[in-house]
């Protein structure tokens, strides 16, 4: 995880002019400001409580809830609930398929940035 | 209807480069900074520093050292319930980051502290603690909301003038830096960033 976040970090652009090729179509699950939002937070932490993403995301709870099952859904994400001082806990976790797909959908923008800026400088 | 133009594209695709990027960057933030918590550590070193006004001069190390276990407890203390009331475990990368940011000026300032007490070099102390401090808070704030580094500036400024001030404004620099710096910023962290 510290390899991703470090690629997204430090350098958003240079995608290959392949990668714009060969870029699949857009994942619609994820091309979603909130369920964007999700992944970004998960690739940057193993884990992240429903509190914690609430407050990071500066949204209600209902519509957290929406979001993250539609990423649970789609198996980019599992949550994990237990209690804490008896009170009901959520813990996200980004799974491996959503990594991939999260990875897929960075070099798709990247990709798509680079070819605009090809293009321009011809 | 018409297709998007690819300068949309574009600029939809940077945009949301950037908002992933921004997302990460506040997702590894340490948030759960103490304010009200700070502000008790400040009262707390106001205290110290009025009770070494009127107790023998050789005893003022002692009472501002306890005044540091109780301070180093209060926000321990004061961390793990902020992070309980906002379902933030302890562990988290940005916790671990603080932490490491943190403590290694504060393990060092221990270390001289006990060389200066030995090589009868006290009146440096009180410097050397606002620095360190104020050192310790700016590296682990780095990794925090942006007001924490800034009040370690505060400390490390009080730090460089309680170096070269004269001896008896050693017991003042500490109150104004642990308390009244601590109360400031407390206050200010509690209120914008949920207590």
């Amino acid at each position: 995880m510290g390899a991703l976040k470090k690629q997204i970090l430090a350098r958003p652009e240079g995608a290959s002019e392949t990668a714009a090729r060969s870029a699949p179509d857009l994942d619609r699950v994820i091309h979603e400001r909130v369920r964007l939002g999700i992944l970004s937070a998960l690739a940057a932490n193993t884990t992240m409580t429903f509190s914690e993403l609430k407050a990071l995301l500066e949204i209600t709870d209902g519509n957290l809830s929406v979001h993250a099952r539609k990423l649970e859904d789609a198996g980019y994400v599992v949550c994990h609930k237990s209690f804490e001082n008896r009170l009901p806990r959520s813990e996200y976790r980004l799974t491996p398929p959503g990594k991939e797909a999260f990875e897929r959908y960075l070099a798709h923008m990247e990709a798509i940035v680079d070819a605009m800026k090809t293009s321009l400088r011809k | 209807m018409s297709s998007p133009r690819p300068l949309e594209i574009h600029a939809h695709a940077t945009s949301n480069l950037r908002f992933i990027r921004e997302t990460m960057e506040r997702a590894s933030t340490f948030t759960a900074v103490p304010g009200w918590g700070g502000a008790l550590m400040g009262l707390v070193a106001l205290a110290a520093c009025g009770l070494c006004q009127v107790v023998t001069p050789s005893l003022w190390l002692s009472v501002w050292l306890g005044c540091g276990m109780l301070s180093l407890s209060i926000g321990t203390l004061a961390i793990v319930e902020k992070c309980r009331r906002r379902g933030t475990p302890l562990d988290s990368p940005g916790a671990r980051r603080f932490a490491l940011g943190f403590a290694p000026p504060l393990v060092a300032g221990a270390v001289l502290t006990a060389a200066f007490v030995s090589f009868g070099l006290e009146r440096f102390v009180p410097g050397l603690w606002l620095l360190l401090y104020g050192t310790g808070v700016v590296t682990g704030g780095t990794f925090s909301v942006r007001i924490v580094p800034l009040m370690g500036i505060c400390f490390q400024v009080l730090g460089a003038v309680a170096l070269f001030a004269p001896a008896s404004y050693g017991n003042l620099l500490m109150g104004a830096g642990f308390g009244l710096v601590h109360i400031a910023f407390g206050v200010v962290i509690a209120r914008r960033h949920g207590g």
